[in-house]
């Protein structure tokens, strides 16, 4: 098993559902490491289904919007499905300014994402 | 860079060009933002556009030089926040920053701080030089 800090990951059914460990990610070692774990899950899955649990993020900031493009970018290249959930509505009003919303697949709650797949 | 003296509490920091620096000032604005008064989404919108500026000016003003420094200024009151943060850097043009909302351009991975700041600030205006941003707040007064 990869030891992960950044993120807790569980199985719901085939899916993968991830949650963040921290409320705020802002220096670039953990915005980085952040990356590495999404990013190495995926590999390690070859995409396929996950689930992204926001419950527990208070702040984002453009850096990781950046990592989040680029784990959608790559989960969609594999054929995978990428879900997001539970995002607090002033991070969601981030993604509905940078467009993202349209980008990204945002479901309310962590239930209703795994019913999409 | 000159400003104002109406905030209730302001700070003048000098911070070295390292990831991770703008802690320093973002801990102490939040806590002063709150003791002003100022609602959980406005101090998220405030401590997004300070942390872009911040990060902007360190790693693409100064891009990490540890022989330069980045400048900012807070000023915090009841209803108004400005917040000016300037590198050692050449600056650049914010008007040629591609617009990142195109459909062709959603999913680059960067380029996202200045519209952020745009939208979650009252005002946002560099220098000509473009090195140098100040950041403004203001609150609407409540009837009560």
């Amino acid at each position: 098993m990869t030891a992960h800090h950044r993120i807790d990951v569980s199985k719901v059914g085939d899916v993968t559902v991830v949650r963040f460990v921290d409320k705020t990610v802002l220096d670039e070692s953990s915005i980085h490491e952040l990356g590495q774990e999404l990013f190495g899950l995926v590999d390690a899955q070859n995409g396929r289904k996950m689930v992204l649990n926001f419950s527990n993020v208070e702040f984002i900031s453009s850096a990781t919007l950046g990592k989040l493009i680029v784990l959608d970018r790559k989960v969609k290249t594999l054929n995978g499905r990428l879900r997001m959930c539970h995002i607090r509505p002033e991070i969601l009003e981030v993604f509905r300014i940078t467009k993202l919303d349209k980008l990204f697949d945002i479901r309310d709650g962590e239930s209703e994402a795994l019913a999409a797949f | 860079m000159g400003h104002e003296s109406t905030a209730g509490w302001h700070r003048q920091v000098r911070l070295p060009s390292e990831r991770g620096a703008s802690r320093t000032v973002t801990d102490e604005l939040l806590e002063q933002l709150g003791a002003h008064g100022w609602s959980a989404e406005e101090v998220f919108a405030i401590h997004l556009a300070a942390e872009e500026a911040i990060v902007n000016a360190i790693v693409h003003g100064n891009k990490l030089d540890p022989a330069k420094c980045v400048a900012v200024l807070c000023e915090v009151s009841t209803n108004h926040v400005k917040i000016e943060v300037e590198d050692e850097g050449d600056g650049f043009d914010p008007a040629q920053v591609p617009d990142c909302t195109l459909e062709e351009r959603l999913d680059v991975p960067s380029g996202r701080g200045v519209m952020l700041m745009r939208s979650f600030m009252t005002r946002i205006e560099y220098n000509a030089k473009g090195n140098a941003v100040v950041l403004e707040k203001r609150r609407e007064a409540n009837a009560n």
